[in-house]
């Protein structure tokens, strides 16, 4: 199975966009090789930023859709052909910012896709200004002076749209990355995973990442709502990181 | 063959004779003129009040109605944007031979109010009838010796039907007047009170009550036109809206996309009908930019699919207008035109947004659009652009506009006319989405499909499908996708891109386009001058060849629109060098009455 393509990749050297390239096509291998997906019915889309480059990088289906619009076509298609595993690739840009909308309502709806937000907390390939999830005082080409508005919380907002999968992850941890990747892709609604991805270049948060990790306890119950808003933040300032919650619900594409 | 030329006796049922010009021009004239140089006089009838009164049920009633008694009809209901209160009303002229829009001067008002008998007052015949909900009997004796009571609200309350049910009080009042006997009437009220407030065995009982009510008031009936089997209708009352979406449906629809924005509305809800019975899936997302990104994605999986919208929720779609078109994604869409800018009149018309229409979409790609003039050219054109869409790979518009999508129509669109033009599929070997192919046309295939790797982007791109802005594969993928404009434009021939009317070799010509047709051609049967009507329906690929041969010879061409800017004639010019001598524009968010326009035709004609 070859999942690579004849284009050269053009990320920054040593960009942890790779690393999520990689876990993606192993989880796509293992999970081919195991039987559980066919080759041929995986689409990846993506919006456009850095996080939309991931499609020349895959010899697969793919649909390379407009900024912000990444989710909205996988919807359709997982309507047209429900034998299909679709997943869209997305930026904290791409989707938190330009494209909300369609992230909450294709949750609200359940509808059985995959959303994988590449999380630099930075338009990147603009050069540098604030998303959605940028830190307030974060100094962007568009507010030198810092800026003056409050990040969004993305898992929980999810979790109050209505996703019935939502994990976080950190790029710098592929093997992890890749078992979420799998477990998002098997499971049966609308999921959700947003990826902590350091941008090397405008915004290095590996340092922060190194020390500030902490994955989820074994005994985490995934089916508690209440308990999977509240393990998203810790008192100590750590991320938590896992499967915060997964339940299931009937999708859209079984109703319509 | 693409250019139609309708013999004057069936376009026209025949011109004038016997008219002399340049007199003082009155309603009372015209009058005498439709019936002494047609012989076919019409009969136009309002059914007015306010939001919730069931207006537009009791237009729809009566237009059935007439159907059964052998004659044509047109009604266009208009209301404002609100739901309950303000005035609305709907009109209906009719005749017994096809009727193309309908006529500003009443003879027969049914009103559930008294404010919608006042605000038609300038528009009353001098023998007009009066039917009014009996509490505003008394308010309107001053107006009008010929008034007649009827227990409209009164008799909804007394059967427990639902207010919105008066109406049918009315129209059965209407059928003692227009002639028809009891019995008659109520065999056709059996036929036409379908699925509506109250139901049939209840509305019928409304009607026969109007019926009796005018019988004994003492009114004379006025038979216009002889009864005839009323088993039969002249043809089926058909709408754009729904005739768009029929078409879309003979080209084999399978999924169909919306969100709701007036006027393109119906077609959203009479394909979600649709869907309830399984034929198609629908469905109503978040906001149209969602809409038009599904639809992309729906098509990208392999399902015919088509989106509709009013012209404001197409510029919502823009950007992804333009991903249709580098994707070379199939998409067909219904666009109904109504008064802009922005929220505009947000329920009345406007032909303002064709260049906007034509032009959709940042960057330069091949697209189709056509703009149907009635119920019967919508069904060819949601079949055209649908099949197009597949076989070109790129997005095709039907343009409506507020009186297309919603007005009525005595219409006949052949059952069975179903027409699914299969797509390019692909015949093994390494597949590259966006091979070069000397029709432009790449092989489409599907995700799903083994050993295919389907790539399609919004980005410039190479033939796999991989980004690319090298200057010689952005040159190549462009001169592919123009390369499939040859064969659309080479395929438009096969279909109606321009239609005459008329007399095609008069000196006068006629320029119009979308619901404009339905009132130039009403108002060319007023004039005894000979005219030549040309009506352009394909506006991309602008069909220059067929609309210069129909203007050719022409002396004086006078162009007719519903908007500002005259934005077809800029187009002819644009296209052809040819240039229109006089402009009749109206931008006031209403279509024209044929006889005003038939005067305007009038002044402008050249002293000969």
């Amino acid at each position: 199975m070859e999942l690579a393509t004849h284009s050269k990749i053009s990320w920054c050297p040593g960009c942890p966009n790779n690393q999520i390239l990689v876990a993606f096509r192993k989880a796509v291998t293992e999970m081919c090789e195991a039987g559980t997906l066919k080759e041929e019915n995986i689409v990846a889309s993506a919006g456009v930023g850095c996080h939309a480059k991931i499609l020349d990088y895959l010899n697969m289906n793919t649909f390379n859709a407009l900024h912000g619009r990444s989710i909205p076509p996988i919807e359709g298609m997982k309507a047209a052909n429900p034998s299909l595993t679709v997943v869209a690739f997305s930026g904290d840009g791409d989707s938190y910012s330009e494209g909300l909308s369609h992230l909450i309502h294709s949750a609200q709806r359940n509808s059985d896709i995959n959303v994988f937000i590449h999380d630099n907390q930075i338009f990147a390939l603009t050069t540098g200004q604030a998303t959605a999830t940028s830190p307030k005082g974060f100094k962007g080409l568009t507010r030198p002076t810092g800026s003056i508005e409050d990040p969004i919380d993305p898992l929980r907002m999810m979790m109050n749209a209505g996703a019935t999968f939502v994990a976080r992850t950190y790029a710098g941890e592929m093997g992890k990355t890749k078992d979420i990747m799998k477990a998002a892709m098997a499971h049966k609604g609308m999921s959700f995973i947003d990826i902590a991805q350091p941008c090397i270049t405008f915004f290095d948060t590996r340092d922060f990442y190194k020390d500030n990790i902490a994955w989820l306890p074994e005994d985490h119950d995934v089916t508690n709502l209440d308990a999977a808003y509240h393990a998203t933040k810790q008192s100590d300032g750590k991320i938590p990181m896992g499967i915060f919650y997964q339940v299931l619900k009937p999708t859209f594409e079984e109703q319509l | 063959m693409n250019i139609w030329i309708i013999p004057p006796q069936k376009a026209m049922h025949s011109f004038f004779l016997g008219y002399a010009p340049f007199l003082p021009w009155n309603s009372g004239i015209m009058r005498h003129m439709e019936t002494e140089k047609n012989n076919t006089p019409l009969v136009t009838v309002a059914v007015g009040g306010a939001a919730g009164d069931g207006i537009k049920e009791g237009g729809l009633h009566l237009s059935e109605i007439v159907q059964h008694i052998g004659c044509y009809v047109y009604m266009t209901p208009e209301y404002p944007s609100l739901i309950r209160g303000g005035h609305n009303y709907a009109r209906l002229t009719y005749g017994d031979h096809p009727v193309h829009a309908d006529h500003s001067m009443l003879d027969v008002i049914i009103a559930t109010n008294a404010e919608s008998v006042l605000l038609h007052r300038d528009g009353l015949k001098n023998d007009a009838v009066i039917f009014i909900d009996s509490p505003y009997a008394e308010h309107l004796k001053e107006i009008s010796q010929n008034i007649v009571s009827l227990p409209m609200s009164e008799a909804a309350k007394e059967a427990g039907a639902p207010h919105a049910a008066g109406p049918s009080v009315g129209v059965g009042a209407y059928c003692y007047f227009a002639g028809l006997s009891r019995e008659e009437s109520e065999g056709i009220f059996g036929k036409v009170f379908g699925d509506i407030l109250g139901g049939i065995t209840m509305n019928v009982a409304l009607a026969l009550r109007g019926y009796d009510a005018a019988k004994a008031s003492g009114l004379t009936p006025r038979l216009v036109f002889p009864i005839q089997n009323t088993d039969t209708q002249t043809g089926v009352l058909l709408e754009g809206n729904k005739a768009v979406a029929l078409g879309f449906l003979s080209a084999g629809l399978e999924f169909f996309v919306g969100y709701p924005m007036t006027p393109a509305s119906s077609i959203l809800h009479f394909l979600a009908k649709e869907s309830a019975k399984g034929k198609i899936k629908v469905i109503h997302p978040e906001d149209e930019i969602t809409v038009i990104n599904m639809a992309l994605g729906i098509a990208y999986a392999g399902k015919r699919v088509a989106v509709s919208t009013a012209t404001g929720g197409l510029a919502l779609m823009q950007e992804t207008f333009s991903l249709a078109g580098v994707s070379e994604t199939p998409i067909a869409l219904a666009i109904s035109s109504r008064q802009g800018p922005a929220t505009g009149a947000a329920t009345r018309t406007s032909q303002g947004d064709l260049r906007f229409v034509i032009s959709s979409g940042h960057g330069e790609f091949p697209r189709v659009v056509i703009a149907p003039g009635d119920p019967e050219e919508a069904f060819m054109a949601g079949q055209i652009a649908l099949n197009f869409a597949w076989k070109f790979q790129t997005p095709a518009i039907v343009l409506l506009d507020k009186q297309l999508s919603e007005s009525y129509q005595t219409s006949t669109v052949p059952s069975g006319n179903t027409e699914v033009t299969p797509h390019k599929k692909a015949s093994g070997g390494e597949y590259l989405r966006y091979q070069y192919a000397d029709d432009g046309v790449s092989p489409l295939a599907f995700p799903g499909t083994s050993n295919t790797k389907v790539k399609a982007t919004s980005y410039e791109h190479d033939e796999f499908g991989i980004a690319s802005d090298e200057s010689d594969t952005v040159r190549a993928m462009q001169d592919k996708r123009w390369k499939k404009m040859e064969g659309i434009r080479s395929d438009a021939r096969h279909f109606d891109t321009v239609k005459v009317y008329g007399d095609s070799s008069a000196k006068t010509a006629v320029l119009f386009w979308g619901s404009t047709k339905g009132p130039v051609l009403e108002a060319a049967a007023m004039i005894d001058t000979p005219l030549r009507l040309v009506q352009v329906l394909w506006m991309e690929p602008f069909p220059e060849e067929e609309v210069a041969k129909a203007l050719d010879g022409a002396d004086q061409i006078i162009d007719v629109e519903v908007n500002h800017n005259a934005q077809l004639a800029g187009l002819l010019r644009e296209k052809t060098g040819i240039m229109c001598d006089e402009k009749i524009l109206k931008y006031d968010a209403r279509p024209f009455d044929p006889a005003t326009l038939a005067k305007e035709l009038q002044d402008k004609l050249k002293i000969s």
